[in-house]
């Protein structure tokens, strides 16, 4: 960490930032806090490039998409309003983007993207809480009809389009995008509410 | 297309799965539809959530090191923290800054009830200028900003961290043409960034320029340029 503690401008040590909020992380970083940026991507750096990388399957890519995010909220963090949305999200929200932009100029989808087995290599063991979101997030896209499910995981992890997936599933565009908006905000609703009973607060899917 | 597909594109737009024609129609229309930047803000955090879905990987050593390194350089570089002059970027990243910005990125309903028609007219507008593929973006002089200056000519001006104008007095841009300044708009400063659209049109060689101006404005320009940028 030497080099890292050499970027610091001020007297605090990394130590004290381990209590802040990552709300209190971003203000630090719109007033140029490097450290602060440091602290940032330790606590999802590893979200975020196990997102890039089931997305691009590479390694440097996924470097490139992770570091693309980190610098972009570097450069915004001073017009980031906490009130709006977590702070990880956006950070995963510009992780995600660039990930499919990169996807797409390359045109590397080399396996199913909706094969999540093949890269369990150096996964690290996270904490308890982002362990049972995924369950959460698992146990509600089982629930979608399996169509609505597919449009969904082949957009957001294989980073089609919706056009592409038109042509790649023969499906009338509209009905990809309906597929999209209902099955996306169905999980909306059950990961909402997903504090109580995940599963018993589902949704019937519709018929067809 | 009707509105009712429009509004149904908020969830491929929070999947990042619009073509990028798709996705500067939708960031026109989300400027002044509160439901779908409702839509899209819960939708983003869905999205999120499907993220964590993902395996963390912990990534290699050595990019901490690059990002800090890179994050330091544009810094140093940039002393003046022209955080909008994005050099590799291009248009797309500061349309999304300014997305954010306008608060249009993750807004919640309660905000968007708030705000008014005439702002989200102009929301709309802006983000048209920032968006049109060839619009040109040159960093101010004399101060933290940047112009965006579309094909059509009609421009947008960031002014990043400007100190209030004061009591009895106000910001006001201008577009100088040889001997002419035209008034271009008012503005107050303040923290954070101000994105004011031009009501001028900036044609090539054109100077954008900002004084400070007595409240209500002047028919020409009585201070000095506290920022420029020349088309």
């Amino acid at each position: 960490m030497g080099p890292v503690v050499q970027l610091r401008k001020g007297a605090e040590s990394s130590r004290e930032l381990a209590h802040l909020s990552d709300e209190a992380l971003l203000a630090l970083i719109a007033r140029d806090d490097e450290l602060a940026l440091a602290e940032l991507y330790r606590r999802l750096g590893s979200l975020a490039y196990g997102l890039a990388f089931r997305i691009l399957r590479d390694d440097a890519l996924a470097q490139d998409a992770v570091q693309e995010a980190f610098l972009g909220v570097w450069r915004a963090a001073d017009r980031f309003v906490a009130e709006r949305a977590k702070p990880s999200t956006w950070v995963l929200t510009l992780v995600h983007r660039r990930a499919v932009d990169l996807v797409r100029r390359e045109e590397r989808r080399r396996a199913d993207p909706l094969d999540t087995e093949s890269e369990s290599a150096g996964t690290v063991s996270d904490q308890a809480e982002h362990v049972a979101e995924r369950d959460a997030v698992r146990q509600a896209l089982r629930q979608l009809p399996p169509e609505q499910r597919e449009a969904i995981e082949l957009a957001y992890y294989g980073g089609y389009t919706q056009s592409e997936l038109a042509e790649r599933l023969g499906q009338p565009l509209g009905t990809i995008k309906s597929r999209m908006f209902t099955g996306l905000s169905r999980l909306r609703d059950v990961l909402e509410n997903a504090e109580g009973d995940p599963v018993s607060r589902l949704r019937e899917p519709e018929p067809g | 297309m009707n509105d009712g597909s429009l509004h149904e594109l908020s969830a491929a737009y929070a999947l990042d799965a619009l073509d990028d024609a798709d996705r500067r129609s939708f960031e026109a229309h989300l400027a002044g539809c509160p439901r779908c930047r409702e839509d899209v803000a819960s939708f983003r955090e869905t999205a999120a959530a499907l993220a964590r879905d993902a395996e963390p990987l912990a990534p290699p050593e050595a990019l901490e090191r690059r990002i800090l390194t890179a994050a330091r350089s544009e810094r140093s570089v940039l002393p003046l923290r022209q955080r909008w002059v994005v050099p590799a970027a291009g248009i797309a990243a500061v349309a999304a800054a300014v997305a954010i910005g306008l608060g249009i990125w993750g807004i919640r309903l309660s905000d968007s009830l708030d705000r008014e028609r005439s702002a989200h007219a102009r929301d709309a507008r802006v983000i048209a200028i920032l968006s049109q593929s060839g619009a040109r973006q040159i960093p101010t002089k004399g101060g933290s900003g940047l112009l965006v200056v579309a094909p059509t000519r009609r421009a947008v001006l960031v002014a990043n961290g400007l100190t209030p104008a004061g009591p009895g007095k106000t910001y006001e841009a201008w577009v100088v043409d040889g001997k002419i300044a035209r008034p271009a708009g008012l503005f107050h400063g303040g923290a954070g960034s101000k994105v004011v659209e031009l009501t001028e049109p900036v044609g090539p060689g054109a100077t954008v320029g900002v004084t400070v101006e007595k409240a209500g404005g002047s028919k020409t320009p009585t201070g000095g340029m506290v920022l420029r940028a020349t088309a």
